[in-house]
């Protein structure tokens, strides 16, 4: 029977296969010289059984056939002089493996501690019945301020000092403009967050930049009630700080009304005032609200059958205090030497 | 709004100590950014704790104790106090702090034994006559901790964050009228010293009236609805009373004279900004409020000359302005020490030009900050009233004639219907017909009778937020208390929206990046752009930072650049974001892509391997294909020669272009490595309006389409079997060419293709590489025989040869 290049190939690999396996056992020296000389040995070596097979093939397999026969061959060479390296240099003789001697690693991945915080208030609103929804970050003047009933020449227009593209539009300043999208795109019922980047001209500090994270969220349908914003945020609030006590005090944003802030119990001082808090024993955690009737009636939903809340918050600023990040800024420098620390 | 606690007191009586008020007006009406006690002279006086006290010994009268100041050691501190105690804490002042009144104390030795500071008494501390002894603290506080926070004393400047729906909490009677709601109390102006004189009624006018002596007309209705004021003869002006001094100093204003500051003093007790005028230094004399001139000039009291236009209001006098209104007034008619008569303004004037004029001259005052948010215009003749009265006790002088009040459009106070099923509804909670009326009326509302659930609420005027029945529904919640409503999680119906293909496909390319031991980076999308192919910005916060990033590695090339400055050699980072593209016209065409940058060692290096490769092109290809196959899956993707040199690859996904593999030349020092970067479209985000304002466009609320699926294969119960060929591939023939030649001509049994080796070098002609590959046939439903893959493998050369020219290598 003749030859198959196939066939002589696939025993070769097993005879390799076979030869590194001995390889891995041999514990000395002597036990090493004996597999290099059964192996690749000049004589006795049974590397050289395959290469007298070599006039046995085709004319057209030969060439193939001896690139693989080399590969092997240094393939084999090479493992036995490692083995030979690794076991003279732990002499005594028959030394085994040192496992306390650090694995071989893999480069770990990380999230974004920005995003870390975002998945996580993703997954417990999921488990609240929200889906996600998106929207862009150039946006139409009247999705960022007129559909969200903001008065034109009014002191709330202050608190979004907005970034202007040249040829019209604007960058968002919040991610409200997907409440006025999504409501024009789906009937109620509708339960929504929608995470995404925000800019504001604001230079760089401790606690500003001028691009952030922030997550908003919606829900809209009959009866839906101040008691549902609070029950609901309050709900996030012990999941995703632990157990803590919530304050819901009044606030302005032109889209909501009434307009409320939910703080939570200081995490640093329990309560009792620190420097984190400004001694007030309170962190202020999100903004939120009834939404406004005027931005329901914008994006064509009926106000008188249907109620609406909202509330928005800023997982960059959640980051700094859940990892005891001290500075914004350093989320934006992308070193990697901070964003290692988050590969867990 | 900086509110004094002391000018609060004096308005409605409490019993709160300033932090509690500070969480009652946080939790009723807006935040309190701050507590500010004014004894700041006290300020570097802390508690101290006396841990021990022996007799001096050679004194009768003295102590020699141990002091714990909170410095992490024990100072010693002699101390002639009759009542000091062991584990008592006290007012105390460590060497090198100055006392009120001026004494700096020392480190010294008192009869042989040193002192490091001071237990103080309450007449050391400017607190009193008492020297009795040193001044026990009943505190919690621990040794170290600001006497002030211990023991409050001095008045304490409440900083309040009044969100700008809110102008009426911008004085201290508009505070001081909360706190009334919620104690039961009344809030009343208090009587001030020597106030008394009798102020004649107003005489009222459309456009013009006089002021005594002083012609006033008003020109511009639109922008001052309502122009009222008073002539006083005779006044002194000098330094103010110091209670005056007192209360402007608490709220963080500069006392500059009588005059000035009883203005200054209505402005923080009423909210109403008011203006006083040297009447000598007005033209006619007469005032006049009308639109500025083209061009017009004036210099404002900061002594800044500003140039108006037409759209602004001013106070002016027979002959120029004098004043922009509700802004700032002019040097001109400045109040001195020379003036004697005053002409005191005290108007309405409308919001959005104020802000309009303040944006356009950069000027920004308490005024301004008031009329703009809207002061109370039914309220001006009770503040010029007490204006008067305040200015004639502090200056001295009489009015002479009557006030002008010319208000040609009287407001009607607004009134708004309330449904009580309704506040229920929204609110989750009834709240009861005659708590609604209980709740409104101590801040201002008139309640009519509640008939089928309604009731007419006549608005205050002092609070132009209101407007309508939701803003009563938000009155009365935070009037009842916001956490006094239930935090009960009740049933919902589940939404309509599926989740945004944008943020699944996100989430999962995400996933992948991590996995392969990428980091995720955030940058800012700003670059110095530059030309028309950036998306520019209209008001850019730096010149550096103008344009919009039109690609992720604009910018994760920079960070990239970041980590190798700190020395991190091998970096290995990603990117998530949007990128914008101009358009002729309107918005940027916007994408969300991702975009990786690997450079360094590809694996951590290992102690037991004897070389450590770095990051090379099959890295970025194999980074490339292991993301685009998270967005189009395997069969859908294509790594393909790039169309130009600028990169190695195009990533192609559903046959379309999405993406490129390049070398990036990065800012980078001599010691670091290749750089490579991968960017790759996930989808286009459209900005095209959904529909019209105020109209919708219902999609089918449909759940996605489910996703595609690929098919399984069963596992194979018939052995496969291999050739492996080596051919002579022309340098200029791509590999990619010869393989899809391969695969075409070896047919269905062709079960994989894997390349083994290319060599170049001895007994390869020029111009020309070994390629090897190994294909491995299988029959699902047999085992081959050798002389089928002989003949597939020789059908197969011969076609390469056919169609690439391509031979088998034979050395
Ligand atoms: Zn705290």
């Amino acid at each position: 029977m003749s030859t198959t290049l196939a066939d002589l190939v696939a025993q070769l690999d097993a005879f390799r296969d076979a030869t590194l396996a001995q390889l891995a056992v041999a514990d000395s020296l002597d036990a090493l010289e004996a597999v290099r000389a059964s192996s690749v040995g000049r004589t006795r070596g049974a590397l050289n059984d395959y290469k007298a097979q070599l006039p046995k093939l085709a004319g057209a397999d030969k060439p193939t056939f001896g690139a693989r026969f080399n590969a092997v061959k240094v393939e084999l060479e090479a493992a036995i002089d490692a083995r030979h390296a690794a076991l003279s240099a732990s002499a005594p003789a028959a030394a085994a493996l040192d496992l306390s001697m650090p694995a071989r690693r893999q480069w770990r991945g990380a999230k974004h501690p920005v995003t870390i915080v975002l998945e996580e208030i993703e997954g417990i609103f999921r488990d609240l019945g929200f889906t996600i929804a998106t929207g862009p970050e150039a946006e139409h003047e009247w999705y960022n301020f007129g559909a969200l009933n903001f008065p034109p020449d009014h002191p709330a227009m202050d608190m979004h000092d907005t970034l202007y593209l040249e040829r019209g539009g604007l960058l968002r300043t919040h991610t409200s403009p997907v409440q006025i999208r999504t409501l024009q795109s789906y009937p109620p019922p509708i339960r929504i967050i929608a995470p995404g980047n925000v800019f504001r001209r604001d230079f760089f500090d401790a606690s500003h930049a001028p691009m952030f994270a922030q997550i908003e969220g919606m829900a809209v349908d009959e009866g839906i009630s101040f008691v549902d914003l609070k029950a609901t945020l309050a709900n996030f609030a012990n999941r995703f700080f632990g157990e803590t006590k919530t304050r819901f005090r009044p606030s302005f944003f032109p889209f909501t009304e009434p307009s409320a802030e939910m703080d939570v119990a200081c995490r640093i001082c329990n309560g009792a005032g620190c420097a984190t808090c400004k001694q007030t024993g309170w962190v202020e955690i999100l903004g939120c609200g009834m939404m406004h009737p005027a931005v329901l009636e914008s994006a064509g939903v009926d106000s008188q059958k249907y109620s609406g809340w909202a509330f928005g918050m800023g997982p960059a600023r959640m980051a700094l205090q859940r990892f005891g990040i001290p500075d914004i800024r350093i989320q934006y420098d992308s070193d990697i030497a901070f964003l290692e620390q988050f590969a867990q | 709004m900086n509110a004094s606690y002391e000018w609060l007191k004096a308005i409605v009586p409490f019993d709160y100590t300033p932090e509690q008020l500070r969480d009652l007006i946080t939790a009723r009406c807006c935040p309190v950014d701050e507590l500010v006690r004014l004894r700041a002279d006290l300020a570097s006086v802390v508690v101290g704790q006396v841990v021990e006290a022996g007799a001096h010994p050679d004194s009768d009268h003295l102590w020699v104790t141990k002091v714990d100041a909170g410095k992490g050691e024990l100072l010693d501190v002699v101390c002639g106090a009759p009542n000091v105690k062991v584990g008592a804490k006290y007012p105390f002042a460590a060497a090198g702090t100055t006392l009120p009144g001026g004494l700096k104390l020392e480190k010294r030795k008192i009869r042989g034994a040193t002192s490091n500071g001071m237990l103080c008494s309450a007449r050391e501390l400017g607190l009193g006559e008492e020297h009795d002894g040193i001044l026990e603290l009943n505190t919690n506080l621990p040794p170290g901790a600001p006497f002030l926070d211990a023991m409050p004393v001095g008045d304490t400047r409440i900083v309040v964050d009044v969100t700008p729906n809110r102008p009426d909490l911008l004085s201290h009677v508009g505070i001081a009228r909360e706190i009334a709601a919620a104690t039961g109390g009344t809030a009343a102006l208090p009587t001030l010293d020597g106030a008394t004189a009798k102020v004649p009624a107003a005489a009222r006018g459309d456009r013009e009236g006089s002021a005594g002596p002083v012609r006033v007309t008003l020109e511009d209705p639109e922008g001052c609805p309502r122009l009222t004021g008073v002539f006083i003869r005779g006044v002194k002006v000098g330094p103010s009373p110091a209670w005056l001094v007192e209360r402007l100093v608490a709220v963080g204003s500069r006392s500059i004279n009588n005059v000035v500051d009883a203005t200054n003093y209505m402005l923080h007790e009423v909210g109403q900004p008011m203006h006083a005028y040297d009447a000598k230094l007005l033209a006619g004399p007469a005032i006049v409020a009308r639109r500025a001139r083209a061009g017009e000039t004036l210099r404002t009291l900061d002594g800044v000359n500003r140039t108006l236009d037409p759209s602004m209001t001013v106070i002016a006098d027979a002959e120029r302005a004098q004043g922009v209104a509700g802004v700032m007034g002019g040097s001109t008619s400045e109040v001195s020490d020379a003036t004697t008569d005053i002409f005191l303004e005290v108007a309405y004037f409308d919001p959005s030009s104020i802000r309009r004029t303040r944006r356009a001259l950069q000027l920004s005052t308490d005024a301004s900050y008031r009329f703009e948010r809207g002061v109370d215009i039914e309220g001006i003749p009770r503040a010029l009233e007490r204006a008067a009265q305040l200015l004639i006790a502090v200056a001295g002088g009489s009015i002479e004639g009557a006030p002008i009040d010319l208000y040609p459009v009287p407001r009607h106070a607004l009134s708004i219907t309330i449904d009580s099923a309704r506040v229920a509804k929204l609110l989750g909670e009834p709240v009861a017909e005659p708590d609604i009326a209980t709740l409104l009326a101590p801040v201002g509302f008139a309640v009519g009778a509640f008939a089928n659930a309604r009731a007419s609420v006549t608005v205050p005027t002092w609070r132009p937020d209101v407007t309508q029945s939701v803003d009563l529904v938000e009155e009365i919640a935070r009037l009842r208390g916001y956490d006094s409503f239930s935090n009960e999680l009740r049933p919902f119906r589940r939404g309509t929206v599926p989740n945004s293909p944008l943020a699944v496909l996100t989430k999962r390319v995400r996933e992948r990046c991590v996995s392969a031991g990428l980091l995720e980076a955030l940058s800012m999308p700003f670059v110095r752009g530059g030309d028309d192919s950036h998306v520019k910005l209209a008001n850019p916060m730096a010149e550096d930072e103008g344009y919009l990033r039109r690609d992720l590695l604009e910018t994760l090339a920079k960070r990239a650049e970041h980590n190798l400055a700190q020395r991190h050699r091998d970096v290995r980072l990603f990117e998530i974001g949007s990128v914008f593209a101009p358009t002729p016209a309107g918005l940027p065409r916007e994408e969300m892509r991702v975009a990786a940058i690997v450079l360094g060692h590809r694996h951590p290096p290992h102690w037991s391997d004897t070389s450590a490769p770095d990051f090379d092109e099959w890295d970025a290809k194999g980074l490339a294909e292991l993301i685009a196959t998270a967005i189009g899956g395997a069969a859908q993707t294509e790594l393909r020669a790039a169309p130009d040199s600028s990169a190695l690859w195009e990533v192609a996904i559903y046959g379309e272009a999405r993406g490129v593999v390049r070398r990036l030349a990065l800012d980078a020092p001599v010691w670091a490595p290749a750089a490579f970067g991968v960017e790759i479209t996930l989808v286009h985000v459209s900005s095209a309006p959904v529909a019209p304002p105020g109209q919708s466009k219902l999609e089918h609320p449909d759940l996605g389409a489910p996703t595609s699926h690929f098919n399984f294969k069963p596992f194979p119960s018939t052995p496969s079997t291999f050739v492996d060929v080596a051919l002579l591939v022309p340098n200029d023939l791509a590999v990619s060419r010869v393989e899809s030649v391969i695969r075409e001509a070896s047919g269905e049994l062709l079960e994989s293709l894997s390349l083994l080796s290319e060599y170049r070098g001895a007994g390869i002609a020029e111009g020309f590489r070994s390629v090897a590959w190994r294909l491995t046939f299988r029959h699902p439903e047999r085992t081959l025989r050798d002389k089928e893959v002989a003949g597939r493998r020789d059908k197969l050369l011969r076609t390469l040869e056919g169609e690439l020219g391509v031979r088998q290598r034979t050395t």
